[in-house]
Order: structure tokens, then C-alpha cells, then sequence
């Protein structure tokens, strides 16, 4: 009987401890990216990095200036118009999604997120490149767009559902109209989760590369307006990795720390601003 | 009866009458109908994408038809194209990916919604989603002067002196390959499957746990009599949801699979990813078909993804809909 007992007490901590296995083995890779990123790209990363254009190849030197102003330019066009539809969109479930047609628009935005990014790709080269004529930062940042609209849409339509109904009680108790209770009272309340969302799916979005590889493209020089094939880190960190230069795939270390203390910033803000919030209450 | 449209009586503001002849706030019924409109962009963006893929791989579709999918040649030169080397290249290191990823992330998502001390599940937890945080190219070029020199250097001699008399671990060693891709892919779903699993074991009606360690269950044995069976379905969706994103994967895998479109047993072999064909090629192909042939590769992999996502997402919201103690 005990024997029995002490072989039930060894397989419960043989799982237990092939669970912090499996855990651990999880983070090695985790430890292993930040640790390399970080020590390959503090040494290759100066002032001219953020201040001059790319060197041709075999000068050294130079840095991205133009690929940091163009992923900043195609994350606030991402932003532009991925986050006023996707809110609406969740608003919309929220507040009337009971119906077939909310069934319908919830269900496409949980196939369009898993959705590969590089058939985005595809999808806005023919929608707006071969219109256009040309590759643009436009383009980028609407294929950005797509790719943040399902994020955004679910996570405002989970947060604005947290929402008690007595606030939208005792909103249209004091006369309020429906929408302007929604807008003002419910949204409002909602705002910072819904934000938390947006910056997590800002962060996803600012490292894609492969929807940008036909749409924003790239560029060695600065491109003016949004009309222009723009150079953007990612975009950059690949052709520097896959090129033959040693002097390049220093540049693609340095772009890679930029690139990750950028999204890594936006995510643990967004997930630090949630924490807060949650330990206030 | 006190809903909103006797509140727009009260104000006296400007009305219209639904289809029954009530009345509505005006502000009310634009507002329903202009959010429904937008939301309805999300159905038609969903549309325009299949209808555009279609558009564009049309003239490869008519010309090869389904030997498309069964031809593995690839000569841009001759204009002739056939896929079956970029299928092959995806499932072989998506599966490659699963059988890494899935103990892994299992254990973790057991781990941390079952097992773990309750002071560690948050930090391990927001670990485990800084994984998913990690850009792909940043992991690409992770891959290329981490991985690959390590797993030439280290892990590949090991595996082809023990396990050589196999196929898989047969042929040159180069770092990059198969075995490559199938890590990196199972790095960046892992924290996919893990997530969404532990979201379906905290689904579970904790009264099933209880009764279990109730009646003299170790955890672990109220997580395999009790919580398991009646999570299997939400996992199995888990576990397809990593395998749409392993299949859709482009950047890291580009960048360490080796892209030479051959079929070959071994693990240690360069590949070929569908997703890899159309990130390297479609900016320079020239000529329709060529182009076609590309947006038809995108076409099968849109399609895929998106019956795989469908399936897993059944699967997954089924758990939260459950009776207690209920069945598949």
C-alpha cells in the first residue's frame, strides 16, 4: 500500500519537475536572443546610426536614420488606419454583436488573425502597389493596418463586455442617449485596457518584415512623403543579415537592439500599465 | 418600460421610426448604423483578400491547374512552374515544429495554470509572452549567427555520429536546413500554444479539480484524470492554431532554412518554405506567370491557414461551452 503511495508521491514530482523542464526550455531560446542582441548590437551601435543614411557597400560606417523615420512613419500610418475602424469594429460587437451579422464580422476577424502576414503582403501589393504604381510607405502602413484591425477589434470588444452594466444604467438613467453612453461612459472606462491592446498590437506589427517586403520595400536614401519606396528596420535587418559583408551584418545587430528595445518597451509598458491598473482596484 | 427610446421622447430630439414604428433616437440609429458599416469592412477586407489572391494566381491556376500542386519543378527560365517542393518544405518543418513545440508548451501551460506556485505564474508567465514579443527577423538573425554555427558545430556531428544509420540524420551538415527550421519555428509558436492552452485549462470548472484532490488525487494525477479530458479538445485547437502560424511563418524560417527547393529525407538538407518562395522571389519575378505562379503558392497558404484557424477555433471555444464534467 505504501509502496503504491510512494510511487503516486515519485510521478507527481517527476511531472511537476518535467514541467519547470519544459518551462525552462521554453526561455533558453528568450535568454539566448537578448543575450546576443544585446552584447553584438551595444558594439556596433554609435551615433551615426541614428543620424547618417546607409553607406555603398564596402565604406564603413554610416548608419539608418531613414529606416528609424520610416518604421516610425509606417507604424503611425498602421495606426491611423488600423485603430479608429478596429475600436468601431469593437464597439459594434459589443454593443450589438448578438446578432447574425455580429457572428459573422467576429468569426472574420478571428480568421483574419491568423491570416500569414506575408499573404497580406500579397493581398495590398494588388490592392494598392499595382494601383499606385509604385511601392510607398502608403502601402506599408495599410498592410500594417490589416494585420493590427482583428487585434485591435477583439481586445476592444473583450474590454468594453468587463464593463459593468450598471454604469450604462445609470448613464441612461440621467437621460443620457444610448450611443452617448456608450461613447462617453462605457468607452471612456474601457480606455485604458483597450489601450494596453493597442500598444501590444502596435508592438506586433512595428517587427513585421514580410508584408513589407512588397509594399513599403525599400530605400537607401531618405523618401520624402508617403509616396515613396520607404527603408524600415526590419526590412533592413533582413538584406543586412542575408548580405555578404561583415560590416553589414554589424548594422543588422545594431538595428536589431533598436528594434527590439523599441517593441520590447511598447509591450512590457502596455502590460505594466494593465498591472497597475489591476492592483489599484 | 424605460429602454432608451422613450429617454429620446423625453428630450424631445429629432426622431425616426424603425421598421415596427417605434420611435428612435436619431443619434441612436446612426450610430448603430455606421459602427455595423465599419464592422462590415472587416468582412469585406476578409473577402477582397481571397478575392484577390484568386485574381492574381488566376492565369497559374488556369495553366497548371492541380498539377500545380504536384510538380516539383520550379524554372522560372522555361516558365514552368509546380509547388509540391514548397508544401513539402512547409509541412515537414511545420510538423518538425510541432513535435518540439507541443511537450514543451504543454508542460509550460500545465505548469503554470495547474502546478506552479501561485508567486511564480505571473513572472514565467509574462516570459513566456515576451517570446511571442520577439520580432521573426530578429529570430532570423538569431538563427543565422547563433543557431546554424551551433547546430553545424555541435548538434549536428552529435546526431550524425549516434543516430546516423537513420535517413534523417544522413548528408552534409551546414547549420542551416531542416532541422534549422523546425527549431526556430518551434521557438516562435511555442508561446502560442502555451497561451492559448492555458487559457483552456483555466476554462476548466475548478470543481472537477477538486473533487479529484478531494478523493485523495495527487495535482498531477487531478490534472490527468480530471482536467486533461475535459481540456482535449481546446488543446488539440491550441495546437492547430500554432500549426496555422508555423505554416505562415516567413522571416526567421527564410533565413536559416536554405532555400533550395529539393525534396530530402534528411533533417540536416537545405528546404524550401512556400511562404520563403514568395518573400524571396516575388519582388524580382518577371513575367505573368511567374508572378501567378508565386500568388497561387500564397493562394494555397491562405487557404490552409485559414480552415486550419476555423477548425481551432471551433475546437477551443467548445471547451468554455461545456456542462461540467461533460464529454467529447
Amino acid at each position: 500500500m505504501l509502496g503504491a503511495y510512494a510511487r503516486r508521491k515519485f510521478t507527481d514530482a517527476f511531472v511537476r519537475s518535467a514541467c519547470v523542464l519544459a518551462a525552462v526550455i521554453a526561455l533558453i531560446p528568450l535568454g539566448s536572443v537578448l543575450y546576443y542582441v544585446t552584447a553584438r548590437g551595444i558594439g556596433s551601435i554609435n551615433l551615426d546610426f541614428f543620424t547618417e543614411l546607409p553607406k555603398p557597400v564596402g565604406e564603413a560606417g554610416g548608419g539608418m536614420a531613414n529606416a528609424i523615420v520610416g518604421t516610425l512613419k509606417l507604424v503611425f500610418l498602421a495606426c491611423a488606419f488600423g485603430i479608429p475602424p478596429g475600436v468601431l469594429t469593437g464597439v459594434y460587437l459589443a454593443e450589438f454583436g448578438h446578432s447574425r451579422f455580429g457572428k459573422m464580422v467576429r468569426f472574420s476577424a478571428d480568421v483574419m488573425s491568423g491570416v500569414p502576414s506575408i499573404t497580406v503582403g500579397i493581398f495590398v501589393y494588388s490592392l494598392v502597389v499595382l494601383t499606385t504604381k509604385q511601392f510607398s510607405a502608403l502601402a506599408g502602413g495599410i498592410a500594417l493596418a490589416v494585420l493590427m484591425l482583428p487585434t485591435v477589434t477583439r481586445t476592444t470588444e473583450e474590454l468594453l463586455k468587463l464593463v459593468p452594466e450598471s454604469l450604462r444604467e445609470a448613464a441612461l438613467g440621467l437621460g443620457l442617449p444610448k450611443w452617448r453612453a456608450t461613447l462617453r461612459v462605457m468607452l471612456r472606462t474601457a480606455a485604458p485596457g483597450i489601450a494596453t491592446g493597442v500598444m501590444l498590437a502596435v508592438a506586433r506589427v512595428a517587427g513585421e518584415t514580410a508584408p513589407l517586403l512588397f509594399t513599403a520595400f525599400n530605400n537607401r536614401f531618405w523618401a520624402n512623403g508617403l509616396n515613396e519606396p520607404t527603408a524600415s528596420l526590419p526590412v533592413n535587418i533582413y538584406t543586412y543579415a542575408v548580405s555578404p559583408y561583415e560590416e553589414w551584418h554589424r548594422q543588422a545587430w545594431a538595428a536589431a537592439l533598436v528594434l527590439l528595445l523599441m517593441v520590447l518597451l511598447l509591450n512590457i509598458s502596455a502590460r505594466l500599465l494593465v498591472r497597475s491598473r489591476v492592483g489599484a482596484r | 418600460m424605460t429602454t432608451s427610446h422613450e429617454v429620446s421622447l423625453v428630450r424631445g430630439r429629432s426622431r425616426i421610426l424603425t421598421r415596427f414604428g417605434r420611435e428612435v433616437n436619431w443619434g441612436d440609429f446612426v450610430f448603430r448604423r455606421s459602427t455595423a458599416l465599419i464592422a462590415g469592412l472587416v468582412i469585406a477586407a476578409l473577402a477582397a483578400m481571397a478575392f484577390a489572391m484568386i485574381q492574381a494566381s488566376r492565369e497559374s491556376l488556369a495553366k497548371f491547374g492541380v498539377g500545380f500542386v504536384f510538380s516539383s519543378v520550379w524554372d522560372p527560365v522555361r516558365d514552368i512552374y509546380g509547388a509540391l517542393p514548397f508544401i513539402f518544405g512547409t509541412l515537414a518543418s511545420s510538423l518538425l515544429a510541432l513535435v518540439f513545440a507541443v511537450p514543451v508548451s504543454l508542460g509550460v501551460a500545465i505548469f503554470l495554470s495547474e502546478l506552479a506556485p501561485s508567486w511564480l505564474r505571473g513572472p514565467v508567465g509574462f516570459l513566456v509572452e515576451l517570446l511571442a514579443a520577439v520580432p521573426s527577423v530578429v529570430y532570423g538573425l538569431w538563427g543565422i549567427f547563433v543557431l546554424a554555427p551551433w547546430l553545424r558545430d555541435t548538434v549536428e556531428p552529435l546526431l550524425g555520429k549516434v543516430l546516423g544509420f537513420l535517413p534523417l540524420f544522413q548528408g552534409a551538415q551546414h547549420g542551416f536546413g531542416m532541422l534549422a527550421g523546425g527549431i526556430i519555428l518551434a521557438i516562435m509558436i511555442t508561446p502560442t500554444i502555451s497561451s492559448v492552452s492555458r487559457e483552456v485549462l483555466r476554462a476548466v470548472p475548478s470543481a472537477l479539480r477538486e473533487g479529484a484532490l478531494g478523493l485523495g488525487a495527487t495535482p498531477w494525477e487531478s490534472v490527468r484524470v480530471a482536467v486533461l479530458p475535459y481540456a482535449r479538445s481546446g488543446l488539440v485547437g491550441a495546437i492547430i492554431l500554432g500549426l496555422g502560424r508555423a505554416l505562415g511563418e516567413t522571416m526567421a524560417i527564410t533565413m536559416v532554412i536554405g532555400n533550395r527547393a529539393e525534396i530530402s529525407s534528411s533533417l540536416f538538407a537545405p528546404s524550401y518554405t512556400m511562404a520563403s518562395v514568395i518573400a524571396n522571389e516575388f519582388t524580382e519575378a518577371t513575367g505573368q506567370l511567374y508572378l501567378s505562379a508565386l500568388a497561387e503558392v500564397g493562394l494555397l497558404l491562405f487557404v490552409v491557414t485559414v480552415l486550419l484557424n476555423v477548425v481551432a477555433r471551433l475546437l477551443v471555444w467548445r471547451v468554455g461551452r461545456l456542462p461540467e464534467g461533460g464529454r467529447l
